[in-house]
Parts: C-alpha cells; structure tokens; sequence
C-alpha cells in the first residue's frame, strides 16, 4: 500500500512521455486576395431538406473568419511522423439537411469510415477518389452506415449527384498528426516527439503548402501560413 | 570544293549543339506532367472460358480500330475524341460501366469481353463481333495494360443474382413502390423519361455532363448500355454504373425485390414489346397501389446479400 502511490507516478511517466514532453506546433491560416462570396444554396427541389434550414445554408468553396482567416484548412505533418496505424474507432461523415458534416473530414489510411444518412431522402454517395477505388452507393432513409476504409493517401472529393450542391471531401492521411482549421483560422499539432517535420497545410481551392520545421524538446513552435486566393 | 567540307562540319556541329541545348532545356524546363506511354513490357492476360488472351496479340488490333477514340495511351485522348460524346473511357482509371461485380471493383475478363462484342448503346461505341473472340480477348489483355491496379488488385466477386421469380401484377406494383421509395424518379423521372428534377445537373467523374437513361423511349430493338436482358437491368442498379452518378443499390434491396423493380422498369418501356407489358394489359393496363403485406414476411428474401464493400 505504501508503495503504490510513487509506483503509479513512475508508470504514469513511463507511459506517457509523449504527451509529458512532446513538442507542439501550432499556428494560423489566412488568405490574401478576393475570396469567393459564398452563394445562398436553393434547396427547394428537396422540401424535406429545405426546411431544415431557417435560412438558407451557403457554398463552402471558401469559407473565411474575420481578419482574413480561412477555415476547413487541412493541416497534417506530411513527412517525419507516419503512423503506420490508423485509431480503432471509426470517423463518421453525416449527411443532414443535404449538407455534408463536416465539409472536410480528416482521416487515416485503413480506418473505418461510416457514412450516416440522417435525413428523410435518399442521397447517393460518390467519393470521386482517382487514387483509390471510385464508388457509388445509394443511401436512403433509414439504412445503416455505409462502412468503408480508403488504402492510400489522397484529398477525395465527394459528391451527391441527386443533390449537386452537396460537395465535401474526405482528406486521407498516413499520419494521425491532423488539425482542420475552425473560423479562426488557428491549428494544434501536439504530441510530437523531437524530430525533423514537414508540415503542409491542404485548401480545397488552392492546393497545397508546406514548411519544414523542427522540434527538439517540450516546446511550441509556431508557423503561419497564407493563402493567395485564387482570383475568380 | 575543298571548302565545302569544314562549313558542312561546322554546321552538322552547330545543329547538333542547337538540337542538344534546345534538349537539356527543354528537359530542365517543362515540367514533368501530362501522361506517359505505358510501360511497354507489361503483359497481360485475359481468360474467358477457355480462351486466353494476349496482350502483346493485340498491338496492332488496338491501334487500328480503338487507338482513334480511346488514344495510344488508353486515356480517352484519342484523335476522335472532341467530338463524342460520351467520351471514350480513359483506360487508365481502370473505372468501368458494365460490371457484374459492385461498385469500386474491377469488372471481370468477361465483363469487358462483352462490352467490346456488345458495343455501348447511345454512344460512339459500336458492336465489334467482327473481330474474333480471339482477337476480342486479346483486347481485353491489353486494355489491362494501361492501369496498374490489374496487376495489383483482382476483379471483383460477381453479384450473386437469384432465379428471375414468375412476371406478376403484384410483382410490377412492388417494383413501382420501390423505384419511388429509393427516388429513382429523382433523375429518371415518374414516367421514366430521363427528366427527373436532378436530370439536368448531372454531370459523368470527369465533369462532363451525362443524361440518365430514358426508359420511355425504349423500342422493342433498344438496348440498356451494359445489356439487354433482364438479368443485364437488374445488374446495372445493383452494381451502379461507375464512374457515372448512377449508384450500387446493392446494400439496400434484397435480391427478391430487385426482381420486382427489374418487372416494372421493363413496364415504362412503353413502346417495346415484353412479357411484363403483356401481364400488364392482361390486369386492364394500370398498376394496382402495392399494398404491403405482413412486411417482414415479403422482406425475407433468400438473403444473398449483393455487393457489399
């Protein structure tokens, strides 16, 4: 009994450095230029989703905060920590109101992807992959998840076709080192052990950057990155 | 005369220089994009019932009759191609129409046999039974060739399809209850006329805009594109057409009722000839309400599950 409490401390960290002393980078994504003026989506064809929405949802093509902050910027360490195994439990893609949630969802090669019908109409789910295997399922109310894991990398766009204007993507990674920017444009990457990183931020529209960067201890470190906005 | 010689040398020099830098430049400046001649040592085989076919057989078959639409490089890139529509399949997706296998897998040797000796239907593709079955299969080998997933990835496992049950009313009005419940309606219209509200905005993987069948104008000589056969219709929706927005509805009809919507896709074919527009006039030519009876019961099936993932 005496010796418990130090022999929990010492297992507590012996297990966890990682998470004790790991590095973290953190940072910003902004935009320079014009962003695309996000278009209120007509959903009268589909009344039952239509009502969902008290007022009408908009395009995600660009989406941007204030002081020139971009969202659904996929952040990831693209080279120096590749996770050879993807999390246990699965990540889920929802279609509610004919809106894909979330715009972009993150996620690692082999791991168990469920797609969830939660409206009151049939959609049919294209993920138009080039890398991987293109399919094309029809989900109507009421089915279970459609259950799924894609073998390599890649940005897959994903398509209803009877709703066009449903549009996200499944961003498929060989690392569990991911972040997706919210309205503030900001990202964490935590839990890095020291190392030598390639960090590469992924916009719909823009394609990609990345930064190399390097982490030597329990430290934060900091890199921005910024988008030239395509012009339209 | 004498001096003709050095000049000749000189300018022989001067060219090869030019032609050497313009080389080394161009290799340094343009980037690395675009599509490559596939690797020229691959071989491949087909195997349909107890023919083989060779890829390296048909070298100069595929130059000669499908080289000009579907390109030497087997990208859709052929000589032809700005002018079809739809546009010839780019074999280096390796993503295919008729398959008997679900959706997101390769088709079958045998698939792809049949789609050269059937042609496409509505499209630019015509029946080449003029080659041989030979010359056919070899063809099969070689499209093969243009994408690395045959060599990494095996066809997929043929749907299973149960006995066609008998043509029944009932049979038709269920089918009519499905083909609104899962919306086909939604881009093939109620009277399928391919005018449905999501007809207009469709668009084929590559963004090129593709129209849904349009079962009204059907004929008694009219043909699905992967088929004719009742069979061929109830393959087509349960292993989607890829690469089109056409889905799989494998995972969410039961083999049974997917026999009742093949007998009442056959019934909007109005003007074509058929044992189920025959059951049809035999019931005074309308079709009754389908009334569900004990649900589970008629849900049963024989639980050959399709596709899958």
């Amino acid at each position: 009994m005496r010796t418990s409490k130090p022999c929990i401390a010492v297992l507590i960290a012996a297990l966890c450095p990682a998470l004790m002393f790991g590095g973290t980078i953190s940072g910003k994504v902004t935009y320079t230029g014009t962003p695309i003026k996000p278009k209120p989506i007509d959903m009268s064809k589909e009344p039952s989703c239509a009502k969902q929405h008290a007022t009408p949802i908009m395009t995600e093509g660009v989406v941007t905060g204030p002081n020139n902050t971009l969202e659904n910027v996929v952040v990831y360490i693209s080279a120096g920590a590749d996770d050879a195994n993807a999390p246990a439990q699965a990540v889920t893609f929802t279609q509610k109101g004919c809106q894909y949630g979330p715009h972009v969802l993150p996620m690692h090669v082999g791991q168990e992807l469920d797609v969830v019908n939660a409206d009151q109409t049939s959609h049919n789910i294209h993920p138009l992959a080039k890398v991987n295997r293109e399919w094309n399922k029809s989900q109507p109310p009421g089915t279970p998840p459609i259950k799924d894991k894609w073998d390599s990398p890649e940005f897959i766009e994903v398509k209803c076709n009877i709703h066009p204007w449903m549009h996200g993507w499944f961003a498929v990674l060989k690392t569990n080192h991911y972040a997706v920017t919210g309205s503030d444009g900001t990202f964490t990457l935590p839990n890095l052990p020291p190392g030598k990183y390639t960090v590469t931020a992924w916009h719909e529209p823009d394609g990609v950057q990345t930064k190399d960067i390097t982490i030597t201890g329990n430290e934060t470190k900091s890199i921005d990155f910024s988008f030239v906005l395509k012009p339209y | 005369m004498i001096n003709l010689k050095p000049v000749h040398t000189f300018s022989a020099i001067l060219t090869f220089i030019l032609a050497a830098g313009f080389t080394v430049a161009r290799a340094q400046d343009v980037p690395d994009v675009g599509p490559h001649p596939p690797a020229p040592a691959k071989h491949m085989e087909s195997h349909i019932g107890n023919l083989t076919g060779h890829s390296a057989d048909a070298k100069s078959d595929y130059r000669r009759y499908c080289a000009g639409c579907h390109g030497e490089l087997g990208d859709g890139q052929g000589e032809n191609t700005p002018w079809l529509d739809p546009k010839p399949r780019n074999f280096t997706l390796a993503t295919f129409k008729c398959r008997s296998t679900p959706t997101g897998t390769l088709p079958t040797d045998e698939d792809l046999f049949k789609t050269i000796g059937r042609g496409l239907t509505n499209s630019n593709m015509p029946i080449w039974n003029t080659l041989s079955k030979q010359q056919r299969a070899d063809l099969v080998a070689f499209i093969k060739t243009f994408s690395p997933r045959w060599e990494k990835e095996k066809a997929g496992d043929p749907i299973k399809i149960p006995a066609e049950p008998p043509i029944t009313i009932e049979s038709i009005s269920h089918g009519k209850a499905l083909f609104t419940k899962l919306e086909c309606w939604k881009c093939h219209g109620p009277q399928g006329k391919g005018d449905g509200p999501s007809a207009a905005t469709l668009t084929d993987s590559q963004d090129n805009p593709i129209r849904p069948y349009n079962f009204a104008a059907g004929t008694d000589d009219s043909r699905f594109k992967c088929g004719s056969t009742n069979e061929d219709i109830y393959k087509i929706f349960m292993t989607g057409v890829d690469g089109t927005p056409m889905p799989s509805f494998a995972d969410v009809i039961q083999p049974n009722d997917a026999w009742d919507l093949v007998h009442f896709l056959r019934t909007m074919q109005v003007h074509r000839h058929s044992r189920e527009n025959d059951v049809l006039k035999a019931a005074g030519g309308r079709i009754p309400p389908y009334v569900e009876k004990e649900a589970p019961a008629s849900q049963s099936g024989n639980g050959a599950g399709g596709g899958g993932n």
